[in-house]
């Protein structure tokens, strides 16, 4: 049975998510409130099958699922590889924020909304678990239309009176870079005439009419640029982030920008296997400066914020030209010497969830109990919520990368890379950003803890239990995580993942 | 220049400049627009232009559907599926994200009383 499971489990994970989304409506016809029960047994089961997918992965290497029995350049592959195992990532943070997100949705939107938003979530998840363990490029397009879809509606979700602009100006930049994905499969298609992502890697090679090629891996980038948030096309994302239901926000600030750049990811480095017919030296060079500037406007804006919210969305913005740094500076010529890099991006991508769900989750907590979001009105609040504040302090530590917390790593190994191919003035400019960052945390820890509480009820207490537990989860997390980094069963995850993108596993 | 081998090669090519020409237009409108609704008919006008490019990409000239029956000739030639199998599914896409966009704007107007984006700006 579990053999028989294990073979099917990378087809279960995200099959278990879209028939569970469809179903949700029809429970909660018995109940408005079952369907929170109803999208967390889902929710487990489908990361049920993705430690299945990751224990056979870890055991004996890729899995590969032909949906129908189809053979791969003809039916669709499916394929848990190293990159596709940050689905277990996405699944386990899906169900801390599900047990969250039960309270405070009750809190936030009317009881007939309910089942739209747990519809909704479980949609959002499975595109996005279905997005990072595809094998089909034009599979891939589907998936991130159902992700993004869900992630419009989800926040126009509440009755506040901006929000649906926010989600307005989203679906305008997100069907706009969704159209340039569909161009850049259909030339991708054009040239080698298939889809699945192998077998257009051995495709390419043969191919001699680069052009083409790289019409299309610039329209795929772009596409995937913003929906990853950087600098010149970042500016949906401080709207429909700050002004989301905090869940909805941790859901999308966490793991959907990373959606971006793990598509990034499966073109540059699984499709176009850094060669292909085109030279990829300058469109990373190209991409490093747009990183710096993404961290060093994103840390500059944030400074002028005073809605807490709004400040980590614009955080978010930092944090992804990190990654999007630490992708720029492989170098084409010596793959082999900036697996240090790949490791920085590819750990921040994890570390960057786990704590912008931290930090969204708290500052809701804090909005639940105050109905407070401006940084001026939450003075000394630290002493009414010491635990959540606490929380927030090590999500606001890790951020900024210090010693011994998560963030510290993978900022550590991106510098590292970008020292190690010499680019003094990158590793600069990265320090001095997350100088910036640091400077406005600073801001925020000395507000909530340091200043004296005025006009604020007295009578506010700690959120309650089912929200506190899973910030707690999340702060410890940070913190065993950054402590133990260098362990080598945490750091053995991370670094097959790089070698096996930069092709030298 | 514009002489008749432009004209002819322009003519022979005639999907891909009407492709070309709808999103210009549809970029047009998105950009310089101030009314939401003709803003997304812009965005509509570009989806389609793309999607006009993809399905010109698998035509083959003088080809049939690819449908294989019995009084199919031996050596027929067939338009290629694919992107048009591509282009349906992303027809389907494009339809929801009309219904979702103008969904957001009743909900908008509702909320803000106006759907000019100028006018949306000054709100915040």
């Amino acid at each position: 049975m579990t053999t028989y499971l294990t073979s099917h489990s990378p087809i279960l994970m995200e099959v278990t998510f879209l028939v569970g989304a469809a179903l949700t409506p029809i429970i909660s016809l018995i109940r408005k409130k079952l369907a929170f029960w109803w999208a967390l047994i889902v929710s487990t089961l489908g990361f049920y099958f993705c430690t299945l997918a990751a224990a056979e992965l870890y055991k004996s290497g890729p899995l590969s699922y032909y949906v129908g029995g189809w053979r791969p350049p003809y039916g669709i592959e499916i394929k848990f590889d190293y990159l596709g195992a940050f689905a277990f990532l996405i699944l386990l943070l899906n169900i801390i924020i599900l047990v969250y997100s039960k309270k405070y949705m009750e809190h936030e939107i009317r009881e007939d909304k309910l089942p739209v938003y747990y519809t909704l979530v479980l949609l959002l998840v499975g595109g996005m678990v279905g997005f990072t363990i595809t094998g089909d490029i034009f599979n891939m397009f589907v998936f991130m239309e159902i992700l993004s879809l869900s992630g419009y509606a989800l926040i126009a979700i509440t009755e506040e009176r901006l929000n649906a602009m926010a989600s307005f100006k989203y679906l305008v930049m997100g069907a706009l870079s969704s159209l340039l994905l569909l161009v850049g499969i259909a030339f991708i298609y054009n040239v080698t005439g298939s889809l699945n992502m192998a077998d257009i890697s051995v495709r390419l090679k043969e191919f001699a009419a680069p052009t083409t090629a790289y019409v299309a891996v610039a329209a795929l980038i772009i596409g995937f640029t913003v929906k990853a948030a950087m600098f010149p096309v970042h500016i949906w994302l401080p709207d429909a982030h700050g002004l989301a239901p905090s869940p909805v926000s941790a859901l999308l600030s966490g793991l959907v920008i990373k959606i971006g750049i793990i598509g990034i990811l499966r073109i540059v480095f699984s499709v176009y296997r850094l060669a292909g017919p085109i030279n990829f030296t300058y469109l990373l060079d190209v991409l490093e400066w747009f990183a710096v500037a993404t961290v060093i406007f994103g840390a500059f804006f944030a400074f002028f914020q005073d809605d807490i919210k709004v400040i980590f969305a614009y955080s978010s913005i930092s944090n992804i030209g990190y990654i999007l740094m630490g992708i720029g500076l492989v170098s084409v010529a010596n793959p082999a010497g900036s697996v240090n890099a790949m490791l920085g991006a590819l750990t921040h991508v994890a570390a960057h969830a786990i704590i912008k769900t931290l930090l969204f989750l708290s500052a809701g907590a804090i909005i639940y109990k105050t109905g407070l979001r401006k940084l001026n009105d939450l003075k000394g609040i630290g002493k009414k919520m010491p635990i959540t504040c606490m929380a927030l302090v090590i999500g606001a530590l890790s951020v900024t990368g210090v010693p011994g917390t998560v963030g510290f790593w993978a900022k550590w190994y991106v510098i590292n890379g970008a020292f190690e191919s010499g680019q003094i003035f990158f590793a600069i400019a990265l320090l001095a950003g997350a100088l910036m960052v640091f400077a406005y945390y600073i801001k925020i820890i000395n507000v909530i803890f340091f200043r004296i509480p005025e006009g604020m009820d007295t009578k506010i207490e700690e959120a309650p239990l089912s929200m506190l537990i899973p910030i707690i989860v999340l702060a410890a997390s940070c913190m065993v995580y950054g402590l133990f980094y260098i362990y080598p069963t945490i750091n053995n995850y991370f670094m097959p993942v790089a070698k096996s993108l930069l092709g030298i596993l | 220049m514009i002489n008749n081998e432009v004209i002819a090669k322009a003519y022979s090519s005639i999907n891909y400049v009407v492709a070309v020409t709808l999103f210009c237009i549809g970029l047009y409108a998105l950009i310089i627009k101030p009314n939401l609704i003709k803003k997304f008919m812009g965005l509509n006008i570009i989806e389609t232009s793309v999607f006009l490019f993809i399905i010109s990409s698998g035509y083959v000239k003088g080809g049939v559907a690819p449908i294989y029956t019995h009084d199919t000739p031996v050596n027929a030639l067939f338009v290629n599926p694919i992107p048009q199998a591509l282009i349906l599914t992303a027809i389907v896409v494009a339809v929801s994200v009309t219904a979702l966009a103008l969904s957001l704007i009743i909900k908008l107007y509702d909320q803000c009383g106006t759907l000019n984006a100028n006018k949306l700006k000054e709100l915040r």
